[in-house]
């Protein structure tokens, strides 16, 4: 080695203070960046947990339901045999109280004593009644939902402690719900009301059923409409169509569409769909063309992915036996590449299951308190109706909200489950 | 009864597909190998030129029914009953007649009225029957002209498949169909909400108050229709959310390409997914109930007044959302760079911390610009977590700690129940999606060339 720069020394000493230093320093830079990373992904997986964790903490409460049972006399002069349907059940249910706690009598109070169960009683001791007229005269247990602030006091959420004049419910009523207590009257047995139940103004009352009907028709629509059309335009464009700039142009097309806010086809269902083409609003139809028109962006690019995975070898040996080209596409390669767009498909259907706002601009959040009995009915879906809730202001809505989000999250880790395992059991490659 | 209708489709095609099928395997019996198609495809080719163009018709009929009743029932009524009415008026005379005739009487219902009730449910009757009727006659006509064109050297299979090629391409047209048809939706109500507030007033416009109903005799859209507030709200959100999410997402890109063991990338990689399959709503409700009241009491301790729907709030979850979307691009673009330039650098001696900064970074620079200009494209257009976070007035702020308002925001309650669909207060709303949809994918079509203008490079 010459000389040629005089400015490096000639051996340059690695042992020396000034060089360990800088390694140190190099090396603290390094540890530096590595701890961020694992900083980022520690916020990352908190912020996951804590999202879990507080929709668990609030929503497992909604799973159980505090019930009472009481012993309903069905006063014959109250409810005629010819039209049980008809009758004053209103006055059965105070009967009803009157003699559970026949120290009450104050009218005031009577209606203080009423808060308890909840609003509907009536109607469930009627339909009872109109299900088997041979009740009439006789005295049968029912059991019923206590209303909302006595079931947020079993759970605990509303506190005994709270002044009186800060809760909804007085030191009264608690006396009479403990009666019950003692009494063995109230349970807290799993809650398929919330599976089974519409929609309703009272938290105790208020289910999902109607919510889930809606989001399977429109979720039913949206695959129906979606996945062929998906394929079809897939297979055309990866198999069949010539390499141009029309062709050029669907691809930008469609990789834009994939990319355009959920809100915008909101827009467009409520323009062309509702106004132009006067379909109802609210019906799961309407729901389910917007969210395949979302979906099909998704299905085209997965099903694109697996066309092109599937090796041109397997075309060349269909074709060398003289199939023709729609032959050995339908004949081989779509049978190949089918997990992959079947796995592709599902996901994009969780993902549709998700959307929100586009249901919002099309009247799908209405306040319905019946399942949907066809694809024109008006209804809700899973998303709307958490997003109906959540701006309900009664306190057993929180809970439910977040026991609807878990039943949501349910679903799509079903869905996202089957393509994992779709994905695979199924899947080859090559 | 279009239900039915698809059915009885669906029955004769296969009636058809069988008919066609018979008839080519007396073929291939007699005729043995002059047959030119396999009997399955004289099967199919009856059974699509039976099926499509009844299924064509039958959403034509579909589509056209309403309409067509509707101008019969108008053109029924008595002479003068609507003159010089307006069109809100003439729709609700139209639903006033339908609820009559379903039985939904409310108030005693004028005799002119009750009448062109039971002519729309006659006529209603008849058009479902007339459409079953039509679609049959016209399935069994194509079904004998089909079934006449088969022949021993018929050409059947390349007669399916060519009908098969034109659906595929009608199917890949449905994309650009779905495209033409937001463009000429926003675009048309737009222009009829520019017609009535000038279209200065809306972009430069500093107060926006369109629950004030613009009254008949005011100047156009004094006041109420200015969309800068609203714009600066959703600029101040996003960038909120990007100042989140970007540093999370592109450290945890680094961690995972550069520092992760496979245990580590096992875990990681579900979780960003989870974060990344969470419904928007499921955001919107989370930042509802834990990060506003969070942020409101961080910041009475520190003895700041902060808005319970305060931008902030709002912002920093829809970070939490966007996070995945740049850590796994900005993961794309970082294993993009060839592993030479890696390999290389930490040859020469470089730490792993140097070789990223200094090699992967600046090589995967444009690949994360491009996932970052995407995550924006998200931030803007993301409609649950701020419908349910952030405001409702349009305040001209960027503090992050009052309560602003976006054009997602706006859209979702100018147009949420039940608004007649001539209102300026409605049209805004479309005012407002298409300028969401130009940025959007103004943002999009830069960030995908970005994208891929950088992956040709290095492939």
């Amino acid at each position: 080695m010459s000389t040629a720069d005089a400015s490096l020394p000639a051996k340059f000493d690695w042992s020396s203070e000034a060089a360990a230093a800088r390694r140190r320093r190099r090396h603290m830079a390094d540890r530096r960046l590595r701890l961020l990373g694992i900083g980022a992904i520690c916020i990352a997986v908190g912020l996951l947990g804590i999202l879990i964790v507080s929709l668990v903490a609030n929503g497992y409460r909604s799973f159980v339901q505090t019930m009472v049972t009481v012993p309903v006399y069905v006063d014959p002069q109250y409810v005629s045999e010819d039209d049980p349907s008809k009758g004053n059940y209103r006055a059965i249910v105070k009967d009803t109280l009157a003699q559970l706690f026949p120290e009450v009598t104050d009218p005031r109070q009577q209606r203080d004593l009423g808060q308890l169960l909840t609003n509907n009683t009536q109607y469930m001791i009627r339909d009872r009644v109109v299900a088997d007229p041979a009740l009439i005269g006789t005295t049968f247990d029912i059991t019923v939902p206590v209303s909302d602030p006595f079931d947020q006091l079993e759970k605990g959420v509303l506190s005994r402690d709270l002044p009186e004049d800060q809760r909804k419910i007085d030191d009264q009523q608690i006396g009479w719900y403990d009666q019950l207590v003692e009494e063995g009257r109230i349970s807290t047995p799993f809650n398929w009301g919330l599976f089974f139940n519409s929609d309703s103004r009272f938290p105790e009352l208020a289910g999902l059923a109607g919510a889930i009907v809606g989001s399977f028709y429109a979720l039913l629509v949206c695959f129906l409409i979606s996945f062929p059309v998906g394929i079809a335009a897939a297979v055309y464009l990866e198999e069949f169509a010539p390499k141009n700039r029309w062709t050029d142009l669907v691809e930008v097309n469609i990789n834009n569409l994939a990319a355009v806010p959920s809100i915008v086809f909101g827009l467009l269902g409520l323009a062309v769909f509702l106004n132009f083409f006067g379909l109802p609003r609210s019906a799961p139809l309407v729901g389910g063309m917007v969210l395949s028109l979302m979906t099909l962006p998704t299905i085209i690019i997965v099903t694109r992915a697996s066309l092109k995975a599937v090796p041109p070898s397997i075309r060349e040996a269909g074709l060398g036996m003289g199939a023709s080209r729609h032959q050995v596409v339908m004949h081989h390669v779509l049978p190949l590449a089918l997990p992959g767009i079947l796995t592709g498909t599902i996901i994009g259907l969780a993902q549709a299951l998700g959307e929100t706002a586009p249901l919002l601009l099309i009247g799908m959040n209405a306040f319905i308190t019946s399942p949907p009995g066809g694809l024109l009915d008006a209804s809700t879906a899973l998303p709307t109706q958490i997003f109906i809730w959540a701006d309900s202001p009664e306190r057993g809505f929180v809970d439910r909200t977040s026991a609807a989000i878990l039943v949501l999250l349910g679903f799509l880790i079903i869905m996202n489950g089957i393509a994992i395992f779709l994905r695979q059991r199924l899947e080859r490659t090559w | 009864m279009a239900g039915y209708a698809l059915l009885l489709i669906v029955i004769v095609s296969v009636v058809g597909y069988f008919i066609g099928q018979t008839a080519g395997r007396r073929y291939v019996a007699t005729d043995g190998r002059h047959v030119h198609s396999l009997p399955g495809y004289h099967g199919a080719f009856v059974a699509v030129w039976v099926g499509v163009p009844a299924f064509v018709l039958v959403l034509l009929w579909l589509f056209l029914q309403g309409p067509v009743i509707d101008h019969m029932l108008l053109s029924s009524l008595p002479a003068g009953y609507l003159d010089g009415d307006s069109a809100s008026r003439t729709s609700l005379v139209l639903s006033e007649i339908k609820n009559v005739a379903a039985g939904r009487i409310f108030a005693e219902p004028t005799p002119d009225i009750t009448r062109a009730a039971e002519m729309y449910n006659r006529w209603e009757a008849i058009a479902r029957w007339a459409m079953l009727v039509v679609t049959l006659a016209l399935m069994i006509i194509a079904l004998v002209v089909a079934r006449g064109r088969l022949a021993v050297r018929f050409r059947a299979r390349n007669n399916f498949e060519t009908v098969l090629s034109g659906l595929m391409i009608f199917c890949s047209l449905v994309a650009i169909l779905t495209t033409v048809g937001i463009v000429a939706s926003l675009v048309f109500e737009a222009w009829e909400f520019f017609k009535r507030v000038p279209l200065h007033e809306f972009l430069f416009g500093l107060s926006w108050e369109p629950q004030i109903a613009l009254r008949a005799d005011q100047v156009a859209g004094k006041g109420a229709f200015g969309a800068i507030p609203v714009f600066t709200g959703t600029l101040l959100i996003a960038f909120i959310a990007m100042l989140v999410a970007t540093p999370i997402g592109i450290y945890t890109a680094i961690y995972l390409v550069e520092y992760a063991n496979d245990r580590v990338r096992t875990v990681v990689k579900p979780v960003m997914e989870l974060l990344a399959g969470i419904p928007t709503v499921v955001y919107g409700f989370f930042a509802v109930l834990i990060v506003a009241p969070a942020v409101r009491e961080t910041g009475s301790v520190m003895g700041i007044a902060i808005s319970p729907n305060s931008a902030l709030a709002a912002g920093a979850v829809m970070g939490i959302m966007i996070i995945p979307f740049i850590s796994s691009l900005s993961d794309d673009a970082l294993k993009a760079v060839p592993r030479t330039m890696r390999d290389g650098s930490l040859a020469l001696g470089a730490t792993r911390a140097e070789t990223m900064v200094k090699v992967m970074l600046p090589a995967a620079l444009p690949g994360i610009m491009g996932g970052v200009l995407l995550a924006l494209s998200r931030a803007i257009g993301e409609t649950m977590i701020v419908v349910m976070a952030a405001g409702l007035i349009a305040t001209l702020t960027f503090n992050p700690i009052d309560s602003v308002t976006t054009v997602t925001v706006q859209i979702v309650t100018l147009l949420i129940g039940d608004t007649e669909f001539d209102s300026p207060k409605t049209l805004a709303a479309f005012a407002l999606g298409l300028v969401l949809f130009v940025v959007t994918l103004c943002l999009n079509i830069i960030a995908l060339r970005i994208v891929q203008k950088y992956r040709e490079q290095y492939e």
